[in-house]
């Protein structure tokens, strides 16, 4: 088990909903979840994963994810089971579009 | 000036065939022979050093003749030089580690493919060439003609006419070369019957017949669980459909055999029909009978399908959608490889598949070190046939992309679609190919590319679709596929400058350029999410084989 922490700054995130689950821990999977974070123009992000390693690819993820959407405001808790960098990419892209009701 | 032939000698195959044919009959062997006479009657009719075609298809395979020939006395029979398309059983290879054979020139290895990477290094045999299918029965007619050809069928009849049922696949080319070129045809059969359903391959251009101790042996290539597709699949199923399909307008095409295209497949009746697409895409294939098809054709959504062999568990589904299906009066499909791999190169508008890797130019390989595997019929269909005169929208828009509004042709669409990593992290972008190591570890003539980049036009990846028609120098082309290569090395190392110009000039597309909302990339958007859900589309007509029932 490896633990990652992220900040990265993002446009702000309009919220629909209090806080968005999405995926299951599973392998070759993941579960996030969103809720409202403390600031406001920032994605902050935490990492529990099951593969060793992989923090500079997970840190390319997370950076390209918080540039093409507007996520900031957010905390996000990822428990993740070796997912591939795609299957992290959909599954942040359909928690943020649970949390925001399809506003990107 | 030297004659080819010795001064009136012109008919010294037709006299070579009729000597083979005394030695068989003074041994008391007639046209059926009994499956234990089966090695004498081999060691009769093939002579040392002959061209001698087996016929390993994709899925049927002459696997008792070859046992057979594989047993028979390397005293004998030795240095044959074997031209197939597949080698797909283990005594395929067998032929060559007992001193039979000695040199292959075949299209496709699949699972043999590491022990053939052995046997050339320990210098047990000769490759001429890795081929296309196409190419190696071209070849049949012109420089590689077999002196005695071993082929299977489902029956015969005691005339020696042959019915091939719905795997018919390679026989016919196979055949036609052996027969007409002072050849020996053997087949192995099923069964014997009376009345055969239909005659697929005539008596006449047949030697030999043997009813097998066991039915040919036939592997189910095609069928893909979709209770295997992944949520991913189907969000790069969804940005093909709504980016390259229905942008294009693609009504003929043939699709690939991997999980990335069965997701495709099986959004047809979903997606697609919901997009108002159906009737305007993919209405016309040259494909095997993929069970992932099953909802699509029941859907309304398929008018014709032409296959290069059959599909384990098929035949009652086939000749009950006989508009659909190539048919015979009997009912059962006639498939035909050599034809159907025509109709994929000329007569369709779009071919995609997958990968194991692709390098920064576009070309891809599934060559990987330790393994000669070849390629099929995937060069045929994913290559621009520069034969090719008659137009349509898909290829005259793609043409015109390519090469402006006056092109004077268009393009083929040959798109690759893959998830830019592998299993355990392997990327699929590199930035070289493995083909290359293997070409040298091997003495090869050419790095085994199964598709040369400057034939690709689209690049399918979790992150969105790269269109190289669009390129227009070298480096675009590059950071094209660099833009689509994700967090591989190769698409971290992307020049993110340019890749936000082609992105503007449509380019590369993402999902969100698509107006794809990731959250419909969901399971729940397949047509049929397992096997038993394609059975009951069928009605109850497909009949998948054991291993994909968990009922």
């Amino acid at each position: 088990m490896e633990k990652l922490e992220f900040r990265f700054p993002a446009q702000p995130a309009t919220p629909a909903a209090g806080a968005a689950l999405c995926g299951v821990v599973g392998s070759g999977n993941l579960e996030i979840l969103i809720r409202p974070g403390d600031e406001a123009d920032a994605c902050v992000v935490s990492v529990k994963t099951s593969a060793r390693g992989f923090g500079r690819i997970w840190e390319a993820v997370i950076a390209e994810f918080a540039a093409r959407h507007a996520a900031g405001g957010t905390r996000i808790a990822i428990n993740d089971m070796g997912a591939t960098p795609a299957v992290v990419s959909l599954r942040l892209g359909q928690a943020l579009g649970e949390y925001t009701g399809g506003v990107q | 000036m030297n004659a080819p032939h010795p001064a009136g000698a012109w008919d010294t195959r037709r006299r070579g065939r009729q000597q083979r044919l005394e030695r068989a009959a003074a041994l008391g062997l007639a046209r059926r022979v009994e499956a234990p006479r089966v090695g004498e009657l081999l060691e009769a009719v093939i002579e040392p050093g002959d061209r001698v075609c087996l016929e390993g298809n994709n899925q049927k395979q002459a696997d008792f003749l070859s046992e057979t020939l594989a047993d028979c006395s390397p005293e004998r029979l030795h240095d044959l030089h074997m031209v197939q398309s597949v080698l797909a059983l283990p005594s395929h290879v067998d032929l060559f580690e007992r001193g039979i054979a000695s040199k292959l020139d075949f299209s496709f290895s699949g699972p043999q493919g590491g022990r053939l990477a052995r046997l050339v290094q320990d210098r047990q045999i000769e490759i001429g060439a890795i081929h296309t299918y196409l190419e190696l029965f071209g070849r049949y007619f012109v420089d590689l003609t077999p002196n005695v050809c071993l082929i299977a069928a489902h029956a015969a009849d005691a005339a020696g006419n042959l019915y091939t049922g719905p795997n018919t696949e390679d026989t016919p080319a196979i055949v036609e070369a052996t027969a007409f070129k002072g050849g020996i045809v053997i087949a192995q059969v099923n069964e014997l019957v009376d009345t055969l359903p239909r005659v697929d391959i005539p008596a006449d251009w047949v030697d030999f017949y043997v009813v097998a101790p066991r039915p040919n042996y036939i592997e189910p290539l095609f069928t893909r669980d979709p209770a295997q597709i992944t949520d991913v699949q189907v969000l790069m199923a969804m940005m093909a459909l709504k980016g390259i399909y229905a942008e294009y307008g693609v009504k003929r095409l043939n699709h690939g055999i991997g999980f990335d295209t069965a997701a495709i497949e099986l959004l047809l009746p979903t997606y697609a029909t919901e997009l108002g697409l159906k009737g305007k895409i993919c209405t016309h294939w040259a494909l095997n009978p993929h069970p992932t098809l099953i909802p699509a054709i029941e859907s309304g959504c398929v008018e014709s399908i032409h296959s290069f062999g059959s599909e384990v568990g098929m035949e009652n589904y086939i000749p009950a959608r006989s508009d659909v299906f190539f048919t015979g009066a009997d009912g059962s499909m006639r498939s035909n490889r050599a034809f159907s791999q025509t109709a994929g190169l000329y007569a369709c508008d779009m071919f995609i598949g997958s990968t194991l890797q692709m390098d920064l130019a576009g070309n891809s390989s599934t060559a990987t070190l330790g393994r000669i595997t070849g390629f099929g019929g995937a060069p045929n269909m994913g290559s621009d046939p520069h034969g090719r005169r008659h137009a349509s929208p898909a290829w005259l828009k793609a043409g015109r992309e390519a090469g402006g509004p006056n092109a004077i042709r268009g393009r083929k669409l040959v798109v690759q679609m893959v998830e830019t990593f592998r299993e355990h992290m392997a990327p699929v972008f590199v930035e070289e190919l493995d083909a290359w190591k293997l070409q040298e570890s091997m003495g090869m003539e050419l790095p085994p590319i199964m598709i040369y980049g400057d034939d690709v036009t689209h690049i399918v990846t979790e992150e969105g679709i790269a269109n190289l028609l669009l390129c227009r120098t070298p480096e675009e082309r590059e950071q094209a596929i660099r833009g689509v290569a994700g967090f591989t090395p190769v698409g971290m190392a992307r020049d993110r400058q340019m890749v936000e110009q082609l992105r503007q000039r449509g380019v590369i597309r993402r999902a969100e350029d698509l107006g794809i909302d990731p959250r419909r990339a969901n399971r729940d958007l397949l047509a049929a999410r397992s096997i038993k859900d394609l059975v009951r589309w069928s009605g109850g007509l497909y009949a998948p084989p054991a291993r994909f029932r968990n009922w």
